[in-house]
């Protein structure tokens, strides 16, 4: 379909550049509904005993593969199908995530109206997974590409969307299933064919508007530097040139270590709260912590990687680091001296850097290996948080668990964790610390980056 | 001419966007502030 390719998406003159963060948030404001599945996990486990579960309903154990799955595949098809999104523009990338991203809605609304769990497998996890993927690094390089001068900023803006779509998914969530369930009846098919159809239109909105600009296109005003400065560069690196590179791995290793250490106590946010502060915290008030979190998480994404483009990206990971050690290390001594401000403070700014860090890495990359391949590159490092999602939650678990078996009280249980965690980050800091320019035969030889070519352009 | 054009594209796809994402906001803050209650 022409419509549909690079060619077609080519900027007119006097195209305003500040049309693409809409468009790319109209993918990560849907996507982002991931983060909000849980929601479903009750209303699933109830769907033949309807007031209660039935011995026929589905597990929460089972459930919980649903998300899983579909993380594996975000960072399976981002690594897979990378250099595809890059090479074939960033409109065909995004109808193929609304196609994929919505089937799997339609498809797992059968898998629910037959009751087969292994279709809403294959149909949110593996199908709406790869619309994860596809969509998630669909808009990055072309928001690089329109911003050069602020690369940091455009990313967090469309990253800070996927952050979002979990406050948009959670209650429109609640509200479609209260319209659709009876006394007989509960209405996750129905309220997932609405979210397949409302997403779908929403993405298509955003692959409408989307453009890549012109060849030669810089903004106005803006000159781009001739030569490399010492950690920003000026060529660009082949997407799989780039995993021969140190950069590369270290830099998936500072994603890694970040993600895991978030994601690690993202899950256990409620609960630890809860266990620390007893009689202090209720379940009610660790919802609303909770919430708190998610915002700062959401406003980490943009706060933190515009800042980045002033500081430089090797800063602002070294602020999540040092930082980051130093609050993890305080979690323990905010239990011990009773104090539920503090111990909101210090998660407040984790999950301000833990989405920080899924913002400002795009940015880094581009610094690192040029605009060319970035989206691909991008792709590939999302391994590292499909790697995280593993680690994270399992080191938590396992340790507390552990802690608990050999007689440690629940409201001590989490500190080892978190010093932990704070060594993780240390570790982080040293792979931030070893990065420095790609050597210069990794470099593209056709292909220089910088483009000189003054065409004017919007704003 | 193209200026107007720009605007008004600029205006209804931000629009498109913030309205969903701060109901979204609005709705989480709501919760966090009643479970704070």
């Amino acid at each position: 379909m022409s419509f549909l390719a690079r060619e077609r998406t080519i900027a007119a003159p006097g195209y305003s550049r500040w049309l693409i963060p809409p468009a790319a948030l109209c993918i990560h404001l849907c996507i982002g509904q991931a983060y909000a599945f849980s929601v479903f996990n009750l209303p699933l486990t109830k769907l033949i005993g309807i007031g209660q579960s039935a011995p026929n309903d589905w597990k929460l154990t089972d459930l919980g593969w649903i998300f899983s799955i579909a993380i594996v595949f975000l960072g399976l098809s981002a690594a897979v199908f990378g250099r595809w999104v890059e090479e074939g523009g960033p409109r065909r990338a995004m109808f193929t995530a609304a196609l994929c991203w919505a089937g799997g809605f339609l498809i797992s609304a059968v898998g629910v109206y037959v009751h087969v769990l292994w279709i809403i497998y294959l149909a949110y996890g593996v199908l709406g997974g790869i619309g994860l993927g596809l969509g998630y690094i669909s808009p990055v390089s072309t928001l690089i590409k329109w911003f050069p001068d602020r690369p940091g900023m455009a990313t967090g803006m469309a990253i800070m969307g996927f952050g979002g779509g979990a406050f948009i998914a959670s209650p429109l969530s609640v509200w479609l299933m209260g319209k659709f369930t009876t006394a007989t009846h509960i209405g996750v098919a129905e309220t997932w064919i609405c979210m397949g159809l409302i997403y779908f239109v929403f993405m298509m909105v955003g692959a409408a508007i989307v453009r890549v600009p012109a060849d030669g296109w810089v903004p106005e005003g803006y000159v781009a530097p001739s030569q490399s400065s010492r950690l920003i560069t000026t060529n660009n690196v082949y997407v799989y040139d780039a995993l021969k590179t140190p950069q590369f791995w270290l830099i998936w290793w500072v994603l890694c270590l970040n993600v895991t250490a978030g994601i690690g106590v993202l899950g256990q946010a409620s609960a630890m709260s809860q266990e620390m502060f007893k009689g202090q915290v209720t379940a009610v008030a660790a919802s609303g912590f909770v919430g708190l979190f998610s915002l700062f998480n959401m406003m980490g994404r943009f706060l933190w990687s515009t800042t980045s483009d002033f500081i430089g990206r090797k800063n602002t990971y070294f602020c999540f680091f040092a930082l980051g050690t130093v609050l993890y290390a305080l979690v323990p001594y905010s239990g011990s001296i009773h104090s539920v401000a503090l111990f909101v403070f210090c998660y407040a700014v984790i999950f301000s850097m833990y989405g920080g860090g899924f913002a400002t890495v795009p940015a880094y990359l581009r610094d690192m290996f040029g605009t060319r391949y970035v989206g691909a590159i991008h792709g590939l490092l999302l391994t590292a948080w499909s790697a995280a999602g593993i680690f994270g939650p399992v080191l938590v678990n396992y340790i507390r668990q552990y802690n608990v078996d050999h007689g440690v009280p629940a409201a001590q249980a989490y500190n080892v964790t978190m010093y932990l965690m704070a060594g993780l980050l240390v570790i982080g800091f040293i792979c931030n610390a070893c990065i420095r320019a790609v050597n210069e035969r990794h470099h593209m030889k056709d292909e220089p980056a910088v483009q000189t070519a003054a065409a004017v352009g919007g704003n | 001419m193209t200026g107007t054009n720009n605007g008004l594209k600029l205006f209804l796809a931000w629009t498109f966007v913030g309205i969903p994402l701060t109901w979204g906001v609005v709705q989480t803050l709501l919760n966090a502030i009643k479970a704070f209650q």
